[in-house]
């Protein structure tokens, strides 16, 4: 990415970020973003991660993509999990053990139906 | 010592009193024998709980109902309804209005998460740390591109200074006040340091900003430097903050590679650069010089002052030092302004504050809410009340450094001037619920046992008295202390204030002081019955 010499660059990456992220929303993309603040890591966010990982390669699912967050301070639902598709609404776990975040995977994101009762609402 | 059943507190700040509290107190003690209930209930002055709009109060517990304004003629009615026949004595209480300055949001609180008002955490958790595209299209640096190419240095620390931001490491401080004091210095070099070392047991406020939101502390820091006239900054890291520290160094490489840091910033004649600096665990490296000491490579100990660090800071030179969660505050109110900043929380400490809730309560975690939220407000609404239904004794604010806050204290609105007039201190964040299985000798004992260890030796009114401090503590847990103890215990923690070189030992004494002021009955009980109220300490352990 360029260098920023101005308030104008500025704008303009901001710009660029908004629209890619606007395409890859409308392209029905899916992200699975796991909290991964100290405390998340240890009530287990390590190997929540390393589960979504794995499941992913296993059942050969294409099109997802694993991103890592801070925490949001609700240490009681740790480890959280958080799953965009598309513009669809944000649909957060918690609580997820890796058991349950393969569920979440082979209902929700392959699916599409929620895993209602794991969801934590923000 | 007797067991009461029941507590009776009466307001005795000083508009109290000229409004007769003195006469309730009078008329209460007359009723209270009348009935024959001494034996069985407690009657105390309480210094000012932060309700200035029915004064006189009296506070009864263990229902803490409160009741305001008390004239001496209402005191049959309150003794015979409340007391006698048990029951509140509805016309009496006072009005529920909002206890804090600003509550009128937690009615648009939805789901499991009340509302919370996020200034600095709200990005913590939504964005990936890892990814400076994230933070911009978050409107990362726009308040730093904005201060470069907008306003001057005086510019920014104005709108701070209107702002009315205070410092969030304990201490209250202005902020606007102290950049000041550091650009008003004449220095080619000064350095902007962000204090992370966050050792306050219990306090985790600072890591999560750090962890989840890297980039707006670079941002805030190159803010500071830019008010200030700095051109290097430091971030002191706790040592055992290795995935903050990981993440920050991370945003610092993509923040250089793409501007943000090094020279011409934003295209202007601003320079600033910035180290990762880790500590190795020792508490009192958050102590702002001796923290110093330990960036310069020396033992970490505090220096004497004055000279302040705004003047003769580190390696001499005029230096900033701010903690985490204060910085995180300056770019939203750079982009926003201070009006908007001034909208929330107190007047007197505006915005909001990072708690970190621990203890015997159903949901521990992490909030940021308006400054001004009372005790019984964070337990009931965001810690979903005591765990088991157990009824709340007392709270331990800021980690260690902070005060023991009684039940009695729950209602004060939690911001720095309604707590220091109370006479506690709010520290760094951390709220320790305690229930009532709780010694507070045994609490005290703890927090000293923390404070002899972590002192650093050079000034023996810390070194000395922390040790003795806990002894004695431990006396009174084993029963071997007699009542001239306390006096003594007293004593120290006066002279701890008085006499120590930094905030370690000055804080050391609070827990004793808050002890002996709002427990004493149950630290006497330890001496003089050789039995703990609450069934902690062995008391049996020597013989009287």
């Amino acid at each position: 990415m360029s260098t920023i010499k101005s308030l104008d660059d500025l704008s303009r990456i901001r710009e660029e970020v908004l629209e890619k992220h606007k395409a890859k929303a409308a392209a029905g993309q899916i992200e699975v973003i796991v909290g991964m603040g100290t405390c998340g890591i240890a009530a287990g966010a390590r190997d929540t991660m390393k589960a979504i990982q794995e499941d992913i390669q296993n059942n050969h699912r294409v099109g997802i993509i694993v991103k890592e967050a801070g925490c949001i301070g609700l240490c009681e639902k740790e480890p959280i999990v958080q799953v965009v598709i598309g513009d669809r609404p944000v649909v957060n776990y918690g609580k997820v053990t890796p058991g349950v975040a393969r569920q979440i995977l082979a209902d929700h994101v392959a699916g599409g139906k929620i895993v209602k009762n794991h969801v934590i609402i923000l | 010592m007797k067991t009461f059943r029941s507590m009776v507190l009466v307001s005795s700040d000083p508009i109290s009193m000229k409004r007769g509290a003195q006469d309730v107190f009078d008329r209460l003690q007359a009723e209270i024998k009348a009935y024959g209930l001494d034996e069985e209930v407690s009657l105390a002055m309480i210094g000012d709980v932060g309700r200035h709009d029915a004064l006189p109060l009296v506070i009864v517990y263990p229902e803490a109902a409160v009741y305001g304004p008390v004239n001496a003629e209402d005191i049959h009615l309150l003794v015979d309804e409340h007391l006698y026949k048990g029951r509140i004595a509805v016309d009496l209480q006072a009005s529920n209005r909002e206890l804090s300055g600003k509550i009128a949001w937690l009615n648009t609180r939805k789901g499991t998460l009340p509302a919370e008002q996020r200034i600095v955490l709200r990005r913590a958790g939504i964005i990936d740390p890892t990814n400076i595209e994230d933070y911009i299209l978050h409107d990362g640096y726009t308040a730093l591109g904005k201060a470069l190419t907008e306003s001057t240095p005086i510019q920014v620390i104005d709108e701070i200074k209107k702002s009315g931001l205070r410092g969030r490491g304990g201490a209250g401080f202005p902020t606007g006040t102290k950049w000041g004091f550091v650009a008003k210095e004449k220095s080619v070099k000064k350095y902007v340091i962000c204090n992370a070392d966050e050792s306050e047991p219990g306090t985790f406020k600072d890591r999560l900003i750090l962890e989840g939101d890297p980039h707006s502390i670079i941002e805030a820091l190159a803010l500071a430097a830019y008010a200030v006239g700095a051109d290097e900054g430091y971030v002191y890291i706790r040592g055992e903050y290795t995935l903050a520290q990981e993440r920050l160094k991370l945003a610092i490489l993509q923040a250089k590679e793409m501007g943000f840091l090094g020279q011409n910033i934003f295209g202007t004649a601003f320079n600033f650069d910035l180290h990762v600096h880790s500590g190795a665990g020792a508490y009192i490296c958050g102590e702002e010089t001796a923290l110093l000491e330990s960036i310069e490579g020396k033992r970490g100990q505090p220096r004497t002052r004055p000279p302040f660090p705004t003047t003769h800071g580190l390696f001499g030179k005029p230096t900033l030092v701010n903690n985490v969660e204060t910085l995180a505050n300056v770019p939203p109110i750079l982009l926003n302004g201070a009006t908007w900043y001034r909208s929330f929380g107190t007047p007197s400490s505006p915005g909001t504050k990072v708690y970190t809730i621990l203890g015997n309560v159903n949901v521990t975690g992490l909030i940021e809410v308006p400054m001004g939220i009372t005790l019984r407000e964070v337990i009931a609404i965001y810690a979903k009340g005591m765990k088991g239904g157990e009824n709340f004794k007392m709270a331990q604010t800021g980690g260690s450094s902070g005060s023991i806050i009684p039940a009695s204290l729950q209602d004060t609105p939690m911001d720095f001037d309604s707590f220091g007039k109370a006479g506690v201190a709010l520290g760094s964040g951390a709220l320790l619920i305690c229930n009532e299985d709780t010694c507070v000798v045994d609490l005290a004992k703890v927090l000293l046992n923390f404070f002899r260890t972590e002192s650093c030796g050079k000034c023996f009114p810390c070194r000395i008295g922390t040790q003795r401090a806990w002894e004695m503590l431990d006396a009174i847990a084993s029963g071997r202390a007699t009542l001239k103890t306390l006096d003594q215990l007293m004593d120290l923690s006066v002279n701890l204030y008085n006499l120590s070189n930094c905030g370690l030992g000055q804080t050391a004494g609070t827990p004793i002081k808050d002890i002996l002021t709002y427990f004493r009955a149950e630290v006497e009980a330890h001496i003089r019955l050789g039995v703990c109220p609450a069934g902690v300490c062995n008391t049996k352990e020597a013989v009287h």
